[in-house]
């Protein structure tokens, strides 16, 4: 029971991050209708930067900051860039120029950087609080689930309570009735690339103190697992990488406690076909147009 | 019946070649050829019906594992192991495909790209935990030069012309499939799914199939490594080859079989090439651009490719056979369309 | 106009055939033509030279300080040929990235082999990666001296007749470790954290001929790719374990100690040498915490690490004048005492030293080394080191305490240490 506990724990913080990053990726999914598979090494960069930032001003706050728009401006610059320049309507070449990119800038921050890992300090203590003799959620699980649930909160009223968000979705599901309306797409879509990769990496700036150190791969298997974890809720809902990233948070941490941690890409990956065989566009899939 | 004449012509024609070739180079060529296979199937999947697999790194692997524990079970002569071998590779390669391309039919592009990426990933979990030799992997059978011609060739280039004949068997169906009503039916499918349901053609049938026959010589691919190496291990078919597979094919141009050739002796000759350059560098900058430099410049390739060229190199190729004057000047992006 | 396919593909299958010439032709391009068989002389030989290579993690993100290894060799093999060379050859040290990547290795290795001509192949690094050339070295009769890695593999004499390992295996290292902890507290329940392939399953093998099959009380796994220990202390913490044997690498040897202090939890550490090299698990936990986090580590080794020691001083002297005064850490120590192994060897294998002469050499058992137990190479027996001594932090500074024990067919006994002195400067052979 204690084992369970302490498990579950460990799996929502786990989880909290990854509906955040997976989040990130519905966030660009909807806006411009490409998956960004960018994502991890793009949040990575922008790690490197925060990472920087606090070494030199010694403020894990300054850093957490320069992260932040560090990501926005290359989640901006990625869209205007590259991904403005290719043909509408195919999912093919967005893939494709991201995998590029993944490949650019990974490449690029190991020559820049090495590949060393840097230890990162948590803000917070990760000394657990322990409730009945087993440790359960430090201060820094807390942070990192608050600043998660938080941001999932801003996004969703920024989405579905403001003029902004309105304009944001209609250009992604309308472009040509959005355009003729007055909504300015093309702006639109930066937006959503920017705020889309600032989100992955508030994941990744979140995670990364928690594992062995910075280095170029930091964010890969946090943008597998939260791939899965977007294509199991539904690449368009924002509530389906919220509760499949817990979901698959608490699964990787109970098949790690309980079988061995060799089981859990291949748990995700059984999840991640069950789910398909079952709802092809995921648990919160929105209706498709009827092809027969 | 011109196509198996010209598969035969190219490959007596690289089979000759291998003669120019030192052992390393011709270690090269059989592992060029394994991916020409890999990267055949996969051009033909993506340009032909638009689904992007970056799983067929595990569909090699598959090959590959069939192929060691297939052929290292049976005794007697070396080509009865082969044959078995290579059944092997084909139909367990065949099987996975079959069973990705019935997911395949059911889930759109991001969809089927996350699927097939989670499967890269957890090859090395499921090496571990399913009884396939962990992270040492299986161990191929060692196929010697045959005593006729042991004093002609070294091991190499017997592995090399192996390597050839295999891929070659591997990919000629795939060119016939692609230029015959499959291949047609493919690309309906992928203009306008609607559409060719109205004319009879079930578009979840035309995937899977296009899926499994996209499988086939990805394993067989694997066995040519397998036969190389002797040695299947994960940690060989993890995500950067699987990404170098989808470089080659984008680089040859989607959907192009002699483009697939074309990428995948660049993606075999050019980090080796660019890991010699570096070594010229000062030390410590050498040792950072070393192995990193040349995935950057497969990265920008591909950006620049996708955005600036499509086509790649097939369309080089095009070019330069529309430069030759005796051919009939139908303008090549019309023939189809 | 485009239809909106993924791209627009308009070609027939006619440029198979030109295609295909074109990459032939190519790959015809690449280089000049050369033969098999040919000459009579020794393979990477010259009068002056004798060349050797190896393959080495320098890139990749499993690679982390294993580079060091490679780059110490170097150094000390540039001091040898400084002073004199061996029989008055230089040797010279081509070193491969294969980034911990099993087809890289083929690759690399078959480059050494063909086109670099090498000697031998030296220290290859790694068992999966290792593992996939064993065949290959083996065919081409190439010696395979020193592999680097504790997996039984390498001492097969039978099967591989020029493969030899460098490392204490791993289950002679479990069970070393698991004879200690028993020794301090035979009530005490023992653990395991182990990497997930067969170096994590060699130490709990090793751990078993000590406490018994499945007797030890709680074994985790982590593979390489994991990003915390969170879940596997946790349940490790749950089942009251006090002596945490670990075969696990340097990284995360320092995930589990700081893992579980964030739990405010200390049980005893007990790691394979693999993972337990101080001066990188210092630079893992930081400079301030790590001499308070690894108090008491204890661990084993075979190299003569001891600081003040004469084979210290020397390689801390190789290490500044050679190696651009890198940190000195394990991997530096284990570097040069490779390199040292090889030279003993080659001024062994005679003036005119061929393959056969190499192998011969390090089967004769004459081989002393530097460890700090004799090595234990013999016709029958390719592993190096059957024996370890117990090492111990204490205020930052991890030494021997002098408990060396031998592991043979399941059984511990404790031995004498038996250091080698340091000869002739460091360099053998005149």
């Amino acid at each position: 029971m204690d084992r369970f506990v302490f498990l579950t724990a460990a799996g929502l913080a786990r989880g909290a991050v990854l509906a955040l990053f997976a989040l990130s990726l519905v966030i660009v999914w909807r806006t411009a209708r490409v998956v960004n598979f960018a994502q991890a090494a793009m949040a990575a960069a922008a790690v490197y930067a925060a990472f920087a930032v606090t070494a030199a001003t010694g403020s894990y706050w300054a850093g957490l900051l320069t992260g932040l728009a560090a990501g926005a401006l290359l989640g901006a610059a990625a869209e205007r860039g590259l991904m403005r320049r290719l043909p509408a309507h195919a999912p093919l070449p967005g893939i494709i120029v991201a995998i590029g990119l993944v490949m650019v800038l990974q490449a690029g921050l190991a020559i820049a950087f090495g590949p060393e890992h840097r230890p990162m300090h948590p803000p917070f203590s990760e000394r657990p609080f322990v409730i009945g003799g087993v440790p359960v959620l430090s201060p820094y699980d807390l942070f990192t689930l608050g600043a998660a649930a938080a941001v999932m909160a801003v996004l969703a009223l920024l989405f579905n309570r403001t003029s902004l968000g309105l304009q944001l979705r209609a250009a992604a599901f309308a472009p040509e009735t959005a355009r003729l309306l007055g909504v300015r797409v093309p702006r639109m879509v930066t937006l959503g690339w920017a705020l889309s990769v600032a989100a992955a990496s508030l994941a990744a700036l979140l995670l990364v103190p928690t594992e062995l150190g910075l280095n170029p791969h930091a964010a890969d298997l946090l943008f597998v697992n939260a791939f899965a974890v977007a294509v199991i809720g539904g690449l368009d809902s924002p509530l389906g990488a919220l509760v499949a990233g817990i979901g698959v948070g608490l699964l990787v941490s109970y098949v790690t406690g309980y079988a061995s941690a060799s089981a859990a890409p291949l748990a995700v990956l059984a999840l991640m076909t069950l789910v398909l065989l079952v709802r092809p566009g995921g648990l919160f899939a929105a209706r498709e147009a009827r092809t027969a | 019946m011109k196509t198996s004449l010209r598969a035969l012509a190219v490959t007596v024609l690289a089979i000759g070649g291998t003669f120019g070739l030192d052992p390393f180079r011709n270690y090269q060529l059989a592992t060029a050829a394994a991916c020409f296979a890999a990267v055949a199937g996969l051009t033909v999947l993506v340009g032909l019906t638009g689904q992007l697999s970056l799983g067929h790194a595990v569909l090699m692997a598959a090959g590959g594992y069939g192929f060691a524990y297939a052929a290292s079970a049976v005794d007697g002569h070396w080509l009865v192991v082969l044959l078995v071998g290579l059944a092997a590779a084909a139909v367990v390669a065949g099987l996975l495909g079959l069973l990705l391309g019935a997911a395949a039919a059911r889930l759109r592009g991001p969809y089927l790209a996350g699927l097939t990426l989670a499967l890269v990933i957890a090859l090395p979990a499921a090496a571990n935990t399913l009884p396939l030799g962990g992270d040492q992997g299986a161990r191929a059978p060692f196929f010697p030069v045959p005593d006729a011609l042991a004093n002609l060739i070294a091991v190499e280039q017997w592995h090399a012309w192996l390597a050839i004949v295999i891929a070659a068997l591997a990919v000629t169906p795939l060119v016939v499939l692609r230029s015959g009503r499959a291949g047609l039916r493919m690309r309906a499918v992928l203009d306008d799914e609607t559409a060719s349901r109205l004319s009879g053609v079930d578009p979840g049938l035309v995937k899977t199939g296009a899926f499994a026959a996209s499988a086939v010589p990805a394993g067989l691919g694997g066995a040519v490594l397998a036969i190389a190496t002797q040695q299947v291990t994960p940690g060989g078919y993890g995500l950067a080859f699987s990404l170098l597979l989808v470089v080659a094919a984008v680089a040859g141009g989607l959907g192009s079989i002699g483009g697939a050739a074309i990428g995948s002796v660049l993606v075999t000759v050019l980090p080796w090439a660019i890991d010699e350059l570096t070594a010229l560098a000062p030390a410590d900058l050498g040792r950072r651009l070393d192995g990193n430099l040349a995935v950057l410049l497969f990265g920008a390739g591909l950006i620049a490719l996708t955005t600036i060229w499509p086509g790649g190199a097939s369309r080089l190729l095009d070019r330069l056979r529309a430069a030759r004057p005796l051919r009939f000047a139908t303008p090549s992006t019309t023939t189809e369309r | 106009m485009r239809t909106p396919g993924p791209f627009n593909h308009g070609h027939r299958n006619r440029p198979f055939t030109s295609a295909a010439a074109l990459a032939a032709a190519a790959a015809l391009g690449l280089a000049a033509c050369s033969t098999p068989g040919g000459d009579e002389d020794v393979p990477g030989v010259t009068d002056d030279t004798v060349t050797i290579g190896t393959h080495q993690p320098l890139t990749g993100p499993a690679a982390a300080g294993y580079s060091a290894i490679s780059a110490a060799t170097a150094a000390y093999f540039e001091y040898v040929n400084a002073n004199g060379g061996i029989h008055g050859r230089d040797i010279e040290y081509l070193v491969k990235d294969d980034a911990y990547d099993p087809a890289a290795t083929q690759t690399a290795v078959r480059e050494l082999v063909t086109e670099e001509d090498v000697f031998a192949i030296v220290n290859g690094l790694g068992t999966p990666t290792h593992s996939s050339v064993l065949d290959y070295l083996d065919q081409q009769g190439v010696p395979d001296l020193f592999v680097s890695s504790g997996s039984l593999t390498w001492n097969q004499p039978n099967v591989y007749d020029n493969t030899f390992a460098f490392n204490a295996d791993y289950v002679t290292e479990g069970a070393a470790l698991a004879k200690y902890a028993v020794e301090q507290d035979p009530e005490a329940v023992i653990c395991v954290l182990g990497q997930d392939d067969d170096y994590g399953e060699g130490i709990i093998e090793g751990v078993e001929t000590v406490v018994g099959s499945n007797e030890i009380a709680e074994v985790q796994n982590y593979s390489v790719s994991s990003e915390d220990l969170t879940a596997q202390l946790g349940a490790m913490m749950a089942a009251e374990c006090e002596v945490n044997v670990l075969g696990t690498i340097n990284g995360f040897t320092a995930m589990a100690v700081g893992t579980a202090a964030q739990m405010e939890w200390f049980p005893k550490w007990y790691v394979s040498s693999s993972g337990a090299d101080y001066p990188t698990l210092a630079g893992y936990l930081g400079e301030d915490l790590a001499p308070v986090l690894l108090q008491g580590l204890v661990s084993v080794n075979y190299l003569p690490s001891s600081a003040g020691g004469e084979w210290d001083a020397l390689f801390r002297e190789i290490n500044d004048e050679y190696n651009d005064g890198a940190p000195y850490t394990g991997n530096t120590i284990f570097g040069m005492s490779v390199g040292y192994l090889f030279a003993e060897a080659l001024a062994a294998a005679g003036e005119d030293p061929t393959r056969e002469s190499l192998v011969a050499a390090v089967e004769s058992g004459d081989l002393v080394g530097n460890g700090i137990v004799p090595l234990s190479y013999s016709e029958d027996d390719h592993a190096a080191y059957r024996a370890v001594g117990v090492t111990v932090v204490n205020e930052g500074v991890q030494d021997y305490i002098g408990t060396t024990y031998e592991v043979s067919a399941g059984q511990v006994a404790a031995v004498e240490p038996d250091p080698v002195p340091l000869e002739n400067e460091g360099i053998p052979g005149s």
